[in-house]
């Protein structure tokens, strides 16, 4: 058709810069198609920092408290409920929460700021069920050794009162403690880890 | 074709005197929405005078906090008085039952009024206001006539009244009309700081009506160079495969 | 490398007609080599139809087909979901771009005689195609829930009551309940997510099949066909691939260009593409002040005003579309393009050029005098230019017509 030679590296090189400024502007126009699909602003402020007033909590008492869709516990623990946390030691898979989630502040074996005042999302690190506060000690079902805890009634994954999973039940994991501080000495911000609001 | 453009000019112009209403001209605002202090300004207008009655739900206090650059605490301290939380929308606790008993009409929420109204109608609005003893909070509006609203900004601004001229229509009957707007009582504002204020006040409307006007426009010319590029690789792609055709 | 390839591509081949497509439609459809720019808008449109779709899924995922919160969804996307604001107004300029790209493809096939034999098919393919994207973007402005949204909704579909006997039941039907309301946004929302599209893409699919069956017109209205060489091949055709698939991707590029030009600083388009009374919320109560369809339907609109009875000025409005469909067997003319009909013809086309953009503008004003009595006599040219057409579209042809595109 034409005498003109065709000069097949210009050709090349130019459907090769073609090619890649069009996978470039894919790219970037897919974007904000995926960040589009993230949480949203409102879903975020669903996330917001929930407060809670526990000065009408009683001893032994556990109030639930929704926070980014997810139950949070906060229970009222007694001194002898400490004390038995203290030296269950032996029968849960990460006594000193090394591998589990929570603040730096509650990195402790009452795995809270004040010891007697236990906060954690009620959700099994298993599969997502909300175990069941069981308080009672020693009762039919859960043997003797039970010392108050939570059951968890999907898998049967058991944990003490702070929240730490026995050893050899499927939840890998002790309950998760959700960053709080206390606002005053009788109002707990969930979601907010002191500072940052 | 020049007849029928005469026509067509004549057509546009008698709509716009017709679709006013009022021979009220629009006085222009000046939007910048890269302009954070008079946005700081605005939502401060904001909230102190239309916020009572109006609300904006659409508009988060945070994101207002996020694009004006204001600290989540002073947020709080000079945006919010009612208790609420600062990822909530701008609500009012106004039931619309009682607004419609008080004035006659719901207030409308003014999220979305500078793209329904325009930037310049608003800032003409806020400035219309008149003394007209029969109306039921004394005062009418230049540019919306019979409006329910009370005079909120007066404070600033003081009382105008209106002056008006005879106009003659074409069947011979002679109306009167407003010829302009005049300060009866003084405000706290002299008339430059009340456009000022204003202007600021509807600065933050548009932004309130699109906060992502800004990071649109910012991008824009972005996308704009690149598809630039785009089309310069594509011309000398074609130019050069076409050779084989010519 | 290749030699995978090519084994992996004999795998399919066996299985599936992939190279054969490819060829047929691609490396081997054999288009006129003389296309200009007018040919760039069918590309276009089935650009903007992918737009149309991937923007829709991604609003979708936010949107709520409910009257008390459809409004708000549509804010929440404008504000609250990352990016939302850039796939919304993706979606709303594609609307009107869909439109423009359309108008022009047709504008484009109307001057060149693109509809005459053999292509009658393809024309009427495309007037389908174009009926439904009316119907998708008329359902699809109701979702918002704006004001226009609302009163637009509401007007149009009375329209149908004007049909003696059945229309007032035709109407309710269509609302579902006895005006627009929730009832009414959910299924438009059904039609104009799922219904309408799958249709529009099986359309889009037989136009181009039954474009690739006869082949592409051109401008000089030639059939390439009739010149072929021993093997076989049009003497004036080049491979769709590379040669138009290259020149398409410069339309490509122009096109993006002004698309992302209103998009970042005019996504309203002055109240052209976005409404101002859209931005307020729907209130059955209190009708808008001046409503105008959406500037797409302006023509139509003007010719319902322009009659001053009701059902007439349905029928009026439903035959200007129809006389659409007739077009192939109106004309006439034994030449297909402009550049070779009679003086007669060519003048037609600018009148008719000039009524239906006349028509569009006052469409969109209100109601006066003096607008009515041009829209009258701009519809009264809109009609004589098809009706009449069997007559006049033969007068004073050129006696010459190349046989074969010519070297310029």
């Amino acid at each position: 058709m034409s005498e003109q030679v065709v000069d097949k590296r210009r050709r090349l090189f130019l459907t090769a810069a073609a090619t890649a400024v069009t996978g470039v502007g894919a790219a970037y126009v897919a974007v904000p198609f995926i960040a589009s699909m993230n949480p949203s602003d409102r879903a975020k402020a669903a996330g917001a920092p929930v407060e809670v007033d526990i000065s009408k909590l009683e001893l032994g008492q556990l109030i639930r408290v929704e926070w980014r869709g997810k139950p949070v516990w906060v229970l009222k623990r007694s001194e002898q409920s400490l004390a038995e946390i203290a030296e269950m030691t032996d029968i849960l898979r990460d006594p000193d929460s090394n591998e589990s989630e929570q603040p730096e502040s509650c990195k402790n074996v009452g795995r809270s700021i004040k010891p007697e005042v236990f906060l954690a999302v009620g959700i099994c690190t298993h599969l997502g069920c909300s175990p069941t506060y069981r308080p009672e000690v020693a009762p039919d079902d859960l043997g003797p050794a039970w010392k108050g805890g939570f059951f968890c009634p999907c898998h049967g994954s058991l944990f003490d009162l702070s929240g730490r999973v026995y050893a050899g039940v499927p939840a890998p994991l002790n309950l998760v403690v959700p960053p709080h501080e206390y606002v005053t000495e009788t109002k707990i911000l969930i979601g907010s880890s002191g500072g940052q609001a | 074709m020049k007849k029928l453009s005469i026509v067509l000019l004549v057509l546009f112009s008698s709509q716009l005197l017709a679709a006013g209403g009022t021979n009220i001209e629009l006085q222009s605002a000046n939007i910048n929405l890269e302009n954070k202090a008079s946005l700081q300004r605005g939502a401060k207008y904001f909230v102190n005078y239309c916020l009572s009655c109006h609300s904006a739900k659409q508009l988060r206090y945070s994101r207002t906090g996020k694009d004006l650059g204001i600290s989540p605490e002073l947020v709080e301290l000079n945006l919010m008085f009612t208790g609420e939380k600062i990822f909530d929308g701008m609500t009012i606790s106004m039931r619309p039952k009682d607004a419609e008993k008080w004035f006659g009409v719901n207030p409308p929420d003014l999220s979305l009024i500078a793209r329904s109204r325009g930037a310049d109608w608003l800032y003409t609005y806020l400035k219309s206001f008149y003394i007209d003893e029969s109306r039921p909070f004394g005062v009418d509006n230049a540019l919306f006539p019979k409006v329910g609203m009370p005079h909120v900004l007066s404070d600033l601004q003081g009382l105008q009244k209106a002056v008006y001229k005879d106009v003659e229509l074409e069947d011979g009957t002679v109306k009167k009309v407003i010829a302009r707007l005049e300060i009866a009582e003084p405000g706290r504002m002299n008339e430059k700081e009340f456009d000022k204020a204003m202007n600021d006040l509807v600065n933050f409307m548009v932004y309130m009506g699109e906060p992502a006007k800004l990071e649109r426009q910012r991008l824009g010319w972005k996308v704009l160079m690149f598809i630039l590029v785009m089309f310069g690789i594509f011309y000398f792609l074609k130019k050069e495969y076409w050779k084989d055709i010519h | 490398m290749s030699r995978m390839l090519k084994s992996a591509l004999g795998w399919m081949d066996d299985r599936f007609p992939l190279s054969k497509v490819w060829n047929e439609h691609l490396a081997e459809y054999y288009a006129p080599k003389n296309f200009n720019w007018m040919y760039y808008f069918g590309s276009l449109a089935i650009l903007v139809l992918v737009n149309q779709i991937i923007t829709g899924i991604f609003l979708t995922i936010n949107y709520k087909p409910d009257a008390k919160l459809a409004f708000d969804s549509v804010e929440y996307i404008m504000r609250d979901v990352e990016w939302g604001w850039l796939i919304r107004y993706m979606h709303s300029t594609g609307a009107s771009a869909f439109f423009v790209v359309v108008y022009l493809h047709m504008f484009r096939g109307l001057v060149y005689g693109s509809f005459k034999k053999p292509r009658e098919l393809v024309w009427t393919f495309g007037m389908i195609i174009y009926v439904a994207l009316m119907a998708e973007a008329f359902m699809g402005y109701l979702l918002p829930w704006g004001q226009m949204s609302y009163w637009g909704a509401q007007v149009i579909v009375s329209l149908f009551g004007a049909i003696p006997y059945v229309g007032e039941d035709l109407a309710l039907w269509l609302r579902g309940d006895y005006v627009i309301s929730d009832a009414t946004l959910n299924r438009f929302f059904a039609f104009h997510v799922i219904a309408i599209p799958l249709v529009l893409v099986i359309l889009v699919f037989m136009h181009i099949v039954a474009l690739h069956a006869v082949g592409s017109n051109n401008p000089e209205g030639i059939e390439i066909k009739k010149h072929k060489d021993d093997k076989g091949v049009p003497l004036d055709g080049i491979p769709f691939h590379p040669y138009y698939s290259v020149k398409d991707l410069v339309g490509v590029a122009v096109f993006m260009f002004i698309f992302a030009l209103i998009i970042f600083y005019m996504p309203e388009m002055g109240g052209y593409f976005l409404e101002h009374a859209n931005f307020v919320p729907a209130d059955p109560l209190k009708t808008p002040e001046h409503i105008a369809p959406v500037w797409y339907f302006t023509p139509f609109y003007a010719i319902l005003r322009a009659v001053p009875d009701k059902f007439l000025g349905v029928v009026a409005m439903a035959g200007a579309i129809f006389v659409l469909f007739l077009l192939p067997w109106l004309d006439r003319g034994v030449n297909k393009s402009i550049r070779y009909r009679g003086p007669v013809f060519k003048a037609s086309i600018y009148a008719f050029c000039i009524s239906f953009i006349g028509l569009g503008y006052f469409g969109m004003q209100p109601v006066t005098e003096v607008g009515t009595w041009f829209s009258r006599i701009f519809s009264l040219i809109y009609f004589a230019f098809f009706l009449l057409m069997p007559f006049y579209s033969n007068i004073g042809q050129d006696k010459y017509v190349p046989e074969r595109v010519e070297e310029k």
